[in-house]
């Protein structure tokens, strides 16, 4: 060892090492795969990393029943196929669940709405784990109350499976619309500002004085074209989720590829239109008033 | 200081940072910009840049553990391992002791890329245990190249920019 050799011990886990990999994926964009094959497409794509499960939100609203955590070894296939991180969903409050996904060496566990809930009351204690956790939101208050159970990302949870944006453009503008309005706010009435949310008024200060969330906020549930990542990158997101929208659609690789770019380039409207031509049929889309589930509903 | 995501981004540029992201990912985004060929060129010309993390496997000569397709600047001679410190439950932070700082710097491993050898030509700046137990270069430097295997853009420690400001442009 050379003299500029540290002695300190290191620390894993830390706040800093969870959310700095968030940080790291801002920009980019992370695609829900079912097989290692679907997962050389996205790498190949330029995916920043890759959601493993079982069925894509379309199917899982298709099939119904039970969705739960993925087989561990459809898990370990994607691992051994790609080299980017690899993120994988655990039911909400299953927290036995996430403990498997944690020793199988997961990159970001995804307490998700998509699968169906373990727990009516309780998110999972994402403190208690070294592996980062990655929660969804519909508004401000939903995603601060995950931020103090130790989520590490929050994604708008718009509604999976559906390629229809409307949703993830409401979770969006409802986050974003209370956070520019709580940077306006004198001290007393943060007070209510917590009260209204059923959030701590410590992250509520917290955001009154940065003005955005304490951990990167991205986009999920519904996108399916590279306009549609334009759209919620413009709006304030900070990277995409984007689950049926690549291997549901006709051609998924030129797709996959497309949105990546968009995602990267979502302030010129030149290069979306370069990227959109020619990529054949999105996933065909469904609307929110004729669902008789909706994902966005579950958590708490 | 701007943001460059094409190649007009680039010009009259004194200076470049390729910070922490999915090497993979900026690779493929700096061909289809078409933004490889000019950024490799200045690099080459000698314009600094300060690479970390994924910048840091950019810059190496040699990529282990990469995409046969991955893109590389040949900028400095080094062969790095992508993960090699293995995946993120294993990512740490600890001090690290650095040639000219006086207080240790807070250094932020993620998912961080090994440097497995290191040319004549580099100089080593700060150096810790790796996963076999000897001792890593975590902050290397040759010429118009900074690289570092951690994160200094993950804290509001300023003092590796100021190195890269103050020495190198």
């Amino acid at each position: 060892m050379g003299q500029n050799t540290t002695s300190s011990d290191s620390q894993i886990g830390t706040v800093r090492v969870k959310r700095g990999l968030a940080d790291m994926l801002r920009g980019g964009v992370i695609m829900d795969v079912v097989t290692p094959d679907e997962a050389k497409i996205a790498e190949d794509a330029g995916a920043v990393a890759v959601m493993a499960l079982e069925r894509v939100p379309a199917d899982i609203r298709r099939d119904g029943g039970v969705a739960r955590m993925s087989d561990p070894a459809m898990i370990d296939g994607i691992q051994q196929a790609v080299t980017i991180p690899v993120m994988a969903k655990a039911r909400i409050g299953h927290f036995a669940e996430a403990q498997v996904l944690e020793s199988l060496g997961v990159d970001y566990v995804d307490e998700s709405e998509v699968l169906t809930p373990a727990d009516e009351a309780h998110h999972i204690d994402k403190w208690s784990f070294t592996v980062p956790f990655v929660c969804g939101a519909t508004n401000l208050g939903e995603a601060l109350r995950r931020i103090s159970e130790g989520a590490c990302m929050i994604r708008s949870k718009g509604e999976a499976g559906t390629g229809n944006i409307v949703e993830a453009v409401r979770h969006l503008r409802s986050i974003l619309g209370d956070i520019r309005k709580i940077t306006q706010a004198d001290q007393a009435e943060l007070f209510d500002w917590a009260k209204k949310l059923q959030a701590p008024i410590g992250l509520i200060q917290e955001v009154a004085e940065t003005g955005s969330l304490p951990v990167p906020m991205f986009c999920a549930g519904g996108i399916a074209t590279p306009a549609d990542a334009s759209l919620v990158m413009q709006l304030g997101a900070e990277a995409v989720f984007v689950g049926s929208g690549i291997f549901k659609s006709e051609d998924p690789a030129p797709r996959a590829k497309a949105i990546v770019e968009a995602t990267t380039h979502f302030q010129d409207p030149a290069m979306i239109a370069k990227v959109s031509s020619g990529l054949g049929d999105a996933m065909p889309g469904l609307e929110i008033g004729e669902l008789e589930t909706k994902l966005s509903e579950r958590g708490w | 200081m701007r943001l460059v995501k094409t190649p007009n981004d680039l010009k009259g540029l004194e200076g470049i940072v390729i910070p922490g992201g999915e090497s993979t990912t900026i690779s493929m985004l700096l061909e289809s910009s078409e933004t490889y060929e000019p950024l490799s060129k200045l690099l080459s010309e000698g314009m600094p840049v300060l690479g970390t993390c994924a910048g840091m496997i950019l810059l190496a000569d040699t990529v282990l553990d990469g995409r046969s397709d991955q893109k590389s600047f040949d900028q400095i001679e080094l062969t790095v391992r992508r993960n090699g410190f293995g995946r993120q439950i294993a990512s740490f932070e600890r001090d690290l002791i650095v040639e000219g700082l006086e207080e240790p710097f807070p250094g932020v491993f993620i998912r961080a890329p090994l440097a497995e050898r290191v040319g004549p030509n580099v100089q080593v700046l700060s150096t810790i245990e790796s996963p076999d137990g000897e001792g890593t270069p975590v902050l290397c430097r040759q010429r118009n190249v900074l690289v570092s295997s951690f994160h200094p853009e993950l804290t509001n420690d300023t003092r590796i920019h100021r190195i890269f400001v103050d020495s190198i442009i």
